[in-house]
């Protein structure tokens, strides 16, 4: 048993090791894609185009455009004279953003009527348009608030020391510069894991059926379980490898804190990997060719990725879809990388997690070699 | 290792069904010990599907199947300790080096250590690859790669040695010269059963099989399957115009199993001598001009020919 594991094993390594370019594929991607998605993957709106249509043109509203011109988050990249020109320059995309600013502006917000800004906004990317709205409505709220305020400080010194305000005192936990990238980078660590391994197990599987060597080593003596081991533990060593190097790469290029233990880390990598090579025999007990196993494993990580929390919060999903994210290891595991990564909790919070996968994981696993023996036939 | 009085094989109404179609539609089927059986059919007829059931690789859908003495449906792991298998595809790694090849198969059928380097050798020299250990497989010619292949689908020295089509895609004296090593294992003991669709190679069985459409059309030795299915006289007719002659030799009554082998045609007819003006006629009333009509000895594609021209005919 344990001499054909063993062969096994060796033979393995030998394939993935002597190609010079499965060598390359098994740790520069990780890598590189790590420092990809780490740098593109983020939430931040900032620099958003705009364009500035002035009817008014009065003091105030050039002041109420400086303070656009000033903000990071909106780069003016017109001053227009017709309002025609918006819808042209919104089609092209050149700005995101326009705003429009009637005559009688300063006059109204004088006579302390409502005055009109009038807001036009590329909402194509929902997400950006939404952001965007809520930067301008804080713009000009300050503004309003500040013009009130120099209004007051005219008539009655007193009276302007009298606006009721709320003061938030923010104390940000975990990430005290709400830096987006230390969000990200732990939930790419986990897409990344997720990717390799379970490409690598069906891939390696298909590929032996489509040369037929599986066939070759299923009249041998060999057992089934002899053979998943053989064929899955090289792929479960690489995978844990490939984990702790984009943990550096997350820790040391990108500067994310790692606040918990490297053992708990360890604990839900091993049960995370164990699911996807679970999911990896499946895809390839359901696929003849590798082609068919891309495609499979395809139609797993999206989901897979896009239910997982790692960009949109499974808080916002509608229920029965929260529900359905109890099934997704990769739901689990970015609980386990963002609690060791930057709340640094350890096994009293996160056992709950880790008992999900460790389920989660032997019922795939026993679902995959239960269906591999009858791929065969 | 099987007993002397076990049958290596024996199979009994064994079926195999994918879905509706039955692929083997119950094969009976006995090799002997040292006896070199051949699988004829043409593709799709249930060749391999018989030989992937005695392996243990398939389930067999109904019948029974009895290898080296154990049901293959049952013990089937008992079976793959006592057999031998290559496929067409000489399914080796590719990637890996001819030792290493060697040596993984060694240990996936549990080799003893003392013994591996004896084996080992004696694979080499068998595929004639000594020296070319540390080749990369895939890039050894076909009719070596097919020897190694042979080679380590008997590092165990099985009883019982299961061949499906092994020599597509080899050279002709690469074919000879398997065919020489499988006669050679056959004389120590080994029960061989081969799948073909090469003619000539059937020759080289002791007994041949018949299979067409999942069934057994005929059995029997070389020999005998020429006597037995050739009723009647056969005929080598050369003439132009090969296509229309086909044709209306096909209407002449008593003519049957016309078929084309090369640039000739094959006719067999009850009578020799009253049926060659007779076709000749019929030919050049056609305008087909004939330059040569003689008997001829049957040659085992004939036989095949001749077999499952009757059976389509009786299906259809």
């Amino acid at each position: 048993m344990l001499r054909r594991l063993r062969g096994m094993l060796v033979k393995e390594f030998i394939q993935v090791f002597r190609d010079t370019r499965t060598r390359t594929l098994l740790f520069a991607p990780p890598i590189i894609q790590m420092l990809i998605f780490g740098y593109a993957a983020t939430l931040e709106v900032r620099h958003i185009p705009v364009a500035a249509l002035d009817y008014d043109n009065s003091q105030v509203s050039r002041e109420l455009l400086s303070r656009f011109t000033a903000s990071p988050y909106f780069d003016v990249r017109a001053y227009l004279n017709d309002r025609r020109e918006i819808g042209d320059l919104i089609d092209r995309g050149e700005v995101t953003v326009a705003l429009q600013i009637n005559g009688g502006f300063a006059q109204d917000l004088r006579k302390g009527q409502p005055a009109r800004l009038q807001v036009i906004v590329d909402s194509s990317n929902s997400n950006t348009a939404l952001v965007a709205v809520g930067y301008i409505n804080q713009i000009a709220a300050r503004y309003a608030q500040e013009f009130q305020r120099t209004q007051l400080l005219r008539t009655s010194l007193f009276a302007s020391s009298q606006i009721p305000s709320i003061v938030l005192e923010r104390r940000p936990l975990f990430n005290i510069n709400f830096d987006s990238q230390w969000f990200f980078v732990p939930g790419v660590i986990g897409n990344l894991i997720l990717v390799m391994v379970v490409s690598l197990t069906a891939f390696a599987i298909v590929r032996e059926r489509e040369i037929g060597t599986l066939e070759q080593i299923m009249v041998t003596p060999i057992g089934r379980l002899e053979f998943i081991l053989g064929k899955t533990l090289p792929f479960f060593l690489i995978g844990l490898f490939d984990t702790a190097l984009v943990s550096l790469v997350g820790t040391f290029w990108f500067g994310v804190p790692f606040r918990g233990s490297i053992g708990v880390l360890a604990i839900g990598s091993i049960l995370f990997i164990l699911c996807m090579l679970g999911i990896g025999l499946f895809i390839s007990t359901i696929s003849r060719t590798q082609q068919q196993a891309m495609v499979s494993g395809f139609f797993f990580n999206m989901p897979a990725i896009t239910f997982s929390g790692f960009g949109t919060p499974i808080s916002s999903m509608p229920e029965w879809l929260q529900t359905l994210t109890y099934l997704n290891p990769l739901r689990y595991f970015l609980e386990i990388l963002r609690g060791v990564y930057l709340k640094g909790v350890g096994l009293d919070v996160l056992w709950p997690q880790m008992v999900g996968m460790g389920l989660l994981g032997s019922i795939m696993l026993a679902i995959s070699v239960a269906r591999f023996q009858k791929s065969l036939d | 290792m099987t007993d002397h009085d076990t049958i290596p094989v024996l199979a009994h109404g064994l079926v195999k069904r994918f879905g509706d179609f039955v692929a083997v539609d119950r094969i009976n089927l006995e090799a002997r010990t040292g006896e070199v059986v051949g699988f004829l059919g043409p593709n799709g007829s249930g060749k391999s599907t018989t030989i992937r059931m005695l392996c243990g690789l398939l389930r067999p859908s109904a019948g029974q199947a009895l290898v080296a003495g154990f049901d293959v449906a049952r013990e089937p792991e008992q079976v793959r300790r006592r057999i031998g298998y290559m496929s067409q595809k000489f399914s080796l790694y590719n990637d890996l080096r001819v030792i290493e090849n060697i040596r993984f198969f060694a240990g996936m059928y549990d080799v003893p250590a003392s013994l591996l380097n004896e084996r080992t050798q004696w694979v080499l020299d068998m595929a004639g690859l000594a020296g070319r250990e540390s080749t990369i497989t895939g890039t050894l010619p076909g009719g070596w790669k097919q020897r190694l292949a042979l080679g380590c689908a008997v590092l165990h020295r099985p009883s019982i040695l299961f061949l499906d089509e092994p020599t597509s895609g080899v050279d002709p004296i690469s074919r000879r010269r398997f065919w020489e090593l499988i006669h050679a294992m056959a004389d120590e003991g080994v029960t061989v059963l081969v799948t073909t669709h090469y003619m000539d190679e059937a020759e080289y069985c002791n007994r041949l099989v018949l299979i067409f459409q999942g069934r057994i059309v005929a059995a029997g030795s070389p020999t005998e399957l020429k006597q037995q299915a050739m009723t009647g006289e056969l005929l080598l007719i050369e003439c132009d115009q090969l296509g229309l002659a086909l044709d209306v030799l096909q209407q002449v009554p008593g003519a049957r199993d016309v078929a084309l082998f090369g640039n000739a045609l094959h006719v067999v007819v009850p009578d020799g001598q009253t049926s060659i003006p007779r076709l000749r006629d019929a030919l050049s009333a056609h305008g087909v001009a004939v330059s040569r009509i003689e008997p001829i000895r049957a040659s085992l594609e004939d036989v095949f020919v001749s077999l499952t021209a009757r059976l389509s005919d009786r299906r259809t």
